[in-house]
């Protein structure tokens, strides 16, 4: 069973309008686009796929597994961004004995592009993520924490523009608040600031100053809570403007397609999370073409 | 005749050109699609990572499989009411191990310790105790920590406990009365003095408020020690060769 969706868009070609005619001569020589994203959140340490006794997972998941699939999405699109929402770390004795060096090796073997950070990365402080960061060479991405006058001060930034086939995708990371998940011990003089708010900056950045033609947030907020006054995905999406793409996690949520929600203009805004511990990788195909003149275009949701 | 062809030519090679540098071709979302890959035994493992992890799997495999101690029966948190084998074992294991350390930091010694039942993960199972084990019974992080609480919040301590579930408590005596209401609360075989206060061990999550044991949210003075509770039993199960705990009546109903 399949929903599909017909939705009209109403952005025009802004900064073509004044071209005319030859905007829509020139367009016509640019070719389709096609942007495919992957993403994983909460693997929390699964390195090996789950045990044969496990009972609720059993022989799923695996690291080695997933870069096979990743490379077979690679093989039939090259331009694949690879994203994290976060808890990279812990679960696993994986991390009580490497620290997480191997999950930060490993997802950079991966070719993973992006990630945000998760409460549970803050598990051996942010001594013990600043101490891994090395071992990465995809980027930590965080918006709302503030890691002025920590140890991680300077290793993450809040967001990244990834350039793929000419498409500008815009990538930012928003954090949970940590007071009362995370020890103070732990998160040191980490300042949690309003998730809104930096979305919002990071909104605006990505649309005006960096000509986005995608933007993705990746979130570590969770999916939705029955008290409706705590910020979540949902909440966000609503709230805010201009994102196409939130990948959550935190709650562990296994949604079988990206949920369809509406942004507060009225827009699409898709949120996804796929579970945790790598037994699932989420998959969102985004397919585009170039704007010609004045021309309003809908967009199908084949979802 | 050529010549012009050629500049007309090289004209538009600059117009294409100018057009091309300056870019900013704007691009809309015609089509979305989604799916969710699930990641099991169809999909081959990728031979690089497997050979990556391999000695990072041995290394954790035997130091997770090293035997640390032998139990000769199995204990689970489910065996009996108000106070069980494996509750007793954490409670007075952190009484016994912990003590030392929060000596050698402030003088002092605790008087007690309480844990909690949903915080025992696992059953020790008959036969060999292992570093597994305890990654097993306590997979969270969790560390002790040592709060000094009032006569008052003692007496909150003992309200909750009378509610009859079965937390680890080692030091700490509960009598109930046959209507289930609390008879007696005792700490190292003495009554609550009011205007005393109490050194207890608990775990830095009930600390916080988790279970809500809120009487240990606003303690007089608190002590976290860096001594995780995992850890904790990794060096009971090193120090015993036989781990063979019992039901006793610390916790009990008339």
């Amino acid at each position: 069973m399949k929903r599909r969706h017909f939705i009209k868009q109403t952005a025009a070609a802004g900064s073509l309008i004044g071209l005319g005619g030859i905007a829509m001569s020139t367009t016509s020589l640019v070719p389709k686009k096609h942007i495919t994203i992957l993403h994983t959140n909460d693997v929390h340490s699964h390195i090996e796929p789950f045990a044969a006794n496990d009972p609720k997972y059993a022989n799923q998941g695996g690291v080695a597994r997933r870069l096979t699939l990743i490379n077979s999405v690679r093989k039939e699109n090259p331009n694949v961004l690879l994203l994290d929402a976060g808890d990279i770390f812990q679960g696993t004795p994986y991390f009580n004995f490497y620290g997480g060096e191997l999950e930060f090796k490993l997802m950079s073997m991966l070719g993973y592009d992006a990630a945000t950070i998760g409460n549970h990365d803050f598990d051996n402080g942010v001594g013990g993520l600043a101490q891994q960061m090395p071992h990465a060479s995809f980027e930590l991405l965080s918006a709302n924490y503030d890691f002025t006058n920590t140890i991680m001060e300077g290793l993450t930034k809040s967001y990244r523009v990834f350039v793929k086939d000419g498409i500008r995708i815009g990538v930012f990371g928003i954090g949970i608040q940590l007071e009362g998940l995370v020890n103070k011990r732990q998160f040191k003089e980490t300042k949690h600031l309003d998730p809104i708010e930096l979305t919002d900056d990071m909104t605006r950045i990505l649309k005006e100053e960096e000509a986005c033609d995608l933007i993705i947030c990746l979130s570590h907020l969770g999916y939705d809570y029955s008290n409706k006054e705590r910020i979540s995905d949902l909440k966000l999406a609503a709230a805010t403007k201009d994102i196409d793409l939130i990948i959550g996690g935190h709650t562990h949520t296994f949604l079988d397609k990206p949920t369809i929600t509406q942004n507060k203009e009225g827009n699409i805004v898709l949120v996804n999370q796929v579970g945790w511990g790598g037994i699932h990788v989420g998959r969102v195909d985004f397919h585009l073409d170039p704007i010609k003149g004045t021309e309003h275009t809908s967009t199908f949701y084949n979802i | 005749m050529v010549l012009k062809k050629i500049t007309h030519l090289l004209f538009f090679v600059c117009i294409f050109t100018i057009f091309a540098s300056c870019k900013q071709e704007k691009y809309n979302t015609t089509r979305v699609d989604a799916s969710l890959v699930s990641i099991d035994r169809s999909i081959k493992e990728d031979t690089s990572i497997t050979a990556f992890i391999t000695p990072f799997k041995t290394a954790v495999d035997k130091e997770m499989d090293s035997v640390l101690a032998y139990a000769p029966t199995s204990i689970s948190k489910n065996d009996s009411r108000y106070n069980t084998a494996i509750g007793n074992m954490m409670a007075d294991a952190v009484f016994e191990l912990v003590n030392p350390v929060f000596k050698a930091r402030t003088g002092y010694t605790f008087n007690a310790v309480i844990l909690n039942h949903g915080g025992i993960r696992a059953p020790l199972n008959k036969g060999d105790v292992t570093t597994g084990t305890a990654y097993e019974l306590m997979p969270f992080e969790n560390e002790v920590v040592v709060v000094e609480l009032s006569g008052f919040q003692m007496k909150e301590l003992f309200q909750y406990l009378a509610k009859g579930k079965a937390h680890p408590i080692s030091n700490l005596q509960v009598i109930l009365g046959e209507d289930g209401s609390l008879k007696k609360g005792l700490i190292q075989g003495h009554e609550i003095i009011d205007n005393e206060t109490y050194f207890i061990a608990t775990s830095d999550y009930l600390q916080k408020g988790g279970d809500n044991m809120t009487f240990l949210s606003k303690p007089v003075s608190l002590l976290t020690l860096d001594y995780k509770i995992r850890n904790v039993l990794i060096d009971y199960f090193k120090k015993y060769d036989t781990i063979a705990p019992v039901r006793d009546n610390r916790f009990i109903k008339e």
